[in-house]
């Protein structure tokens, strides 16, 4: 305690903060609290439900009434979870570097170099981003077909290996590195792809973070496709793999949670790798140069 | 170290024409400054001699070798940006070795040489800093090495000061002319403030709308304009010009006074303008010239501008710092005649 207690002059000369902000401030912590519940409630449900027996699993309870690992055990015992895992990490990984280094490259191009062409073909990617991946499935499998890549990593992943929106983001970005970088480095001597490499990429590192957080998580996710263009059940990714949980009578939600559960840990890692370069890009964003 | 040659350089975009036709010769180590308003042309000709645009039609020579159809790491020479361009992400000490990234110098005589530049500008204990923490004057001495680090033949600065504060731009002009003393290399500088061309320049070139308007000696060009857009460009306050009738050596102002110009010989019988700085034009003159009412003062310590509304309009003269004319005075203002220059009414060109 404060050996100086406030006199009372001094307290009945402080103004009370007015009624009106106060009602704003709590109605502002009111809205913040409903949201932060309803993004915390379905991973708390998922992991409590990760937890219970069968036969709790339709309680909606969040506090299991006998507590078990048994489905930790039987999913991380089971063969086909740590292939499913494996497959998903692959696809999610390669995807993300090719889609870094792709779209920066498409972005960097569109961006930095005048050619006679440049404003259709940056209109034309971006026009792809309004064609629904559900039409796009047949071709996708029809092109998967004829090259032989049904059931493949190679098939999994063709269709994602370079996105529209990513060469649209990177394109945005790299406005703002200045041109007077670039011409810099030519003057020094560099190569164009010397250029982007080293000086435009590191310039650019918050957006590269954003995209690999949206790509892998994307990528991570995927049902769609996977379930498309995967027969054997050891090409299956995460998402297709715990669908399968369960059989015709029934769905074994307490596995597809436990696995739900686990599979949360990489895009965890992701997100903490790469919030980082985000935050420090906001920061860098704010000062002076 | 190198001369360089322009030679009838035009450069257009699409069918505007922005540079008509310059050329240019600068000696093995000069230091030449291009001057003039926004637009005239001076960056795009600094970009065109750098290779960072194209050239429509003309020759650049560098050493004597014509570099139209060169790349920029071809053309020997290294350039300094406005902005700084220094990376960053990098060190001091990476920035400035960059343009050694190209270089196949050993290791040894590389680190030699960044040590070296980081000495001549005073930056050893700052190699390891990221551009963040250094200040604006910092800064543009490590964009400075960076082009230093190469010994190009040819230096090529783009507005280098303008984003300095007026303390630090008149210490870096100082800087950068005490480094041109020490290395000797030529140097091409652009910028919009006169005063920098002035006191760096062993030649100013003063551009307007494409067109080179006069090429001279920091003197040449101040004391000799060759017409009234140089004469008003170079010099603040600018110069007045006062219309006026030429007959013989003899200029008739509008409200009948008649002034003698003996460097004047013989002159057609025409308009001209009567050109005369404000420096040179003072209350206490023993040759005066036009009489007006004092308006505003502006003390600058030792003498104090006076602001005269005359029969021409407001024209501005130099009086003492001790005891100038007291506003609403009636001043008689003069000029000795070896400071009057004389201008064609119609296309501005000096006739004196």
């Amino acid at each position: 305690m404060s050996d100086i207690a406030p006199s009372a002059d001094t307290l009945l000369m402080a103004k009370p903060a007015p009624r009106s902000r106060n009602m704003g401030q709590i109605l502002r912590w009111l809205i913040l609290f409903i949201g932060g519940i309803a993004m915390i409630m379905p991973i708390a449900y998922m992991i409590s439900t990760s937890l219970k027996w069968p036969h709790e699993v339709y309680n909606v309870n969040l506090i299991p009434e006998e507590p078990t690992i048994e489905n930790y055990t039987y999913v991380l015992e089971d063969g086909r979870f740590y292939w499913w895992f494996v497959n998903s990490i692959i696809i999610a990984t390669v995807t993300t570097i090719c889609n870094l280094l792709f779209d920066s490259l498409v972005g960097y191009t569109l961006c930095k170099f005048r050619f006679p062409g440049r404003t259709i073909v940056f209109i034309a990617i971006l026009c792809t981003l309004m064609i629904p991946t559900e039409m796009l499935v047949i071709p996708w499998y029809l092109m998967s077909q004829s090259f032989g890549w049904l059931d493949s990593y190679w098939g999994i992943m063709f269709p994602g290996l370079m996105t529209a929106f990513g060469t649209f983001l990177m394109k945005q970005f790299f406005e703002s590195v200045p041109d007077d970088f670039i011409e810099a480095a030519r003057i020094d001597g560099l190569n164009e792809l010397q250029i982007w490499w080293t000086v435009a990429m590191p310039l650019v590192k918050p957006a590269l973070a954003a995209l690999a957080i949206f790509v892998f998580l994307g990528n991570w996710t995927a049902f769609l496709w996977p379930l498309i263009v995967t027969n054997s059940v050891d090409m299956y990714t995460i998402p297709v793999g715990l669908s399968g949980f369960g059989d015709e009578a029934d769905v074994a939600w307490e596995l597809i949670m436990t696995g739900a559960a686990i599979s949360t840990i990489p895009t965890l890692v992701v997100f903490l790798i790469f919030q980082r370069f985000i935050i420090r890009g906001v920061v860098m964003a704010g000062l002076k140069g | 170290m190198a001369n360089l040659a322009l030679r009838s350089l035009t450069k257009s975009y699409g069918a505007t024409e922005v540079l008509h036709g310059i050329s240019l010769d600068v000696a093995d180590g000069e230091f030449v400054v291009l001057v003039g308003p926004s637009g005239c042309g001076k960056s795009t000709t600094l970009r065109m001699i750098a290779g960072l645009e194209e050239t429509t039609s003309g020759i650049i020579e560098i050493g004597g070798r014509e570099v139209n159809n060169l790349e920029p790491k071809e053309r020997d020479i290294a350039m300094v940006f406005q902005n700084y361009a220094i990376y960053p992400h990098m060190s001091v000490k990476k920035n400035i070795a960059f343009g050694l990234r190209s270089s196949k110098m050993p290791k040894a005589d590389k680190e030699k040489r960044i040590q070296e530049v980081a000495g001549i500008l005073d930056m050893v204990d700052l190699l390891d800093r990221k551009p963040s923490q250094l200040s604006g004057g910092q800064r543009q001495r490590v964009a400075i090495g960076r082009a230093m680090v190469r010994d190009p033949a040819v230096f090529l600065f783009d507005e280098p000061l303008s984003n300095l504060d007026a303390q630090l731009r008149t210490q870096m002009r100082l800087e950068i002319k005490k480094l041109h003393q020490r290395v000797g290399n030529t140097i091409i500088f652009v910028t919009h403030d006169q005063v920098e061309a002035m006191t760096m320049a062993d030649r100013i070139v003063i551009m307007k709308d494409g067109h080179i308007q006069q090429v001279g000696t920091p003197e040449e060009v101040f004391h000799s304009p060759a017409n009234t857009f140089v004469a008003r460009f170079i010099g603040a306050p600018s110069m007045n010009l006062l219309d006026g009738h030429l007959s013989g050596n003899q200029v008739t102002l509008g409200a009948g006074n008649a002034v003698d110009i003996p460097a004047l010989q013989g002159g057609n019988d025409q308009k001209v303008l009567l050109g005369v700085r404000p420096d040179d034009l003072h209350p206490d003159s023993t040759n005066p010239i036009i009489k007006g009412t004092v308006t505003l003062r502006e003390p600058l310590g030792s003498e104090t501008l006076i602001y005269v509304d005359t029969p021409f309009g407001e024209i501005i003269a130099k009086a003492d710092g001790r005891t100038p004319p007291q506003v609403g005075t009636t001043v008689q203002l003069g000029a000795d005649p070896e400071n009057l220059h004389i201008f064609d009414a119609v296309n501005g060109d000096a006739l004196s």
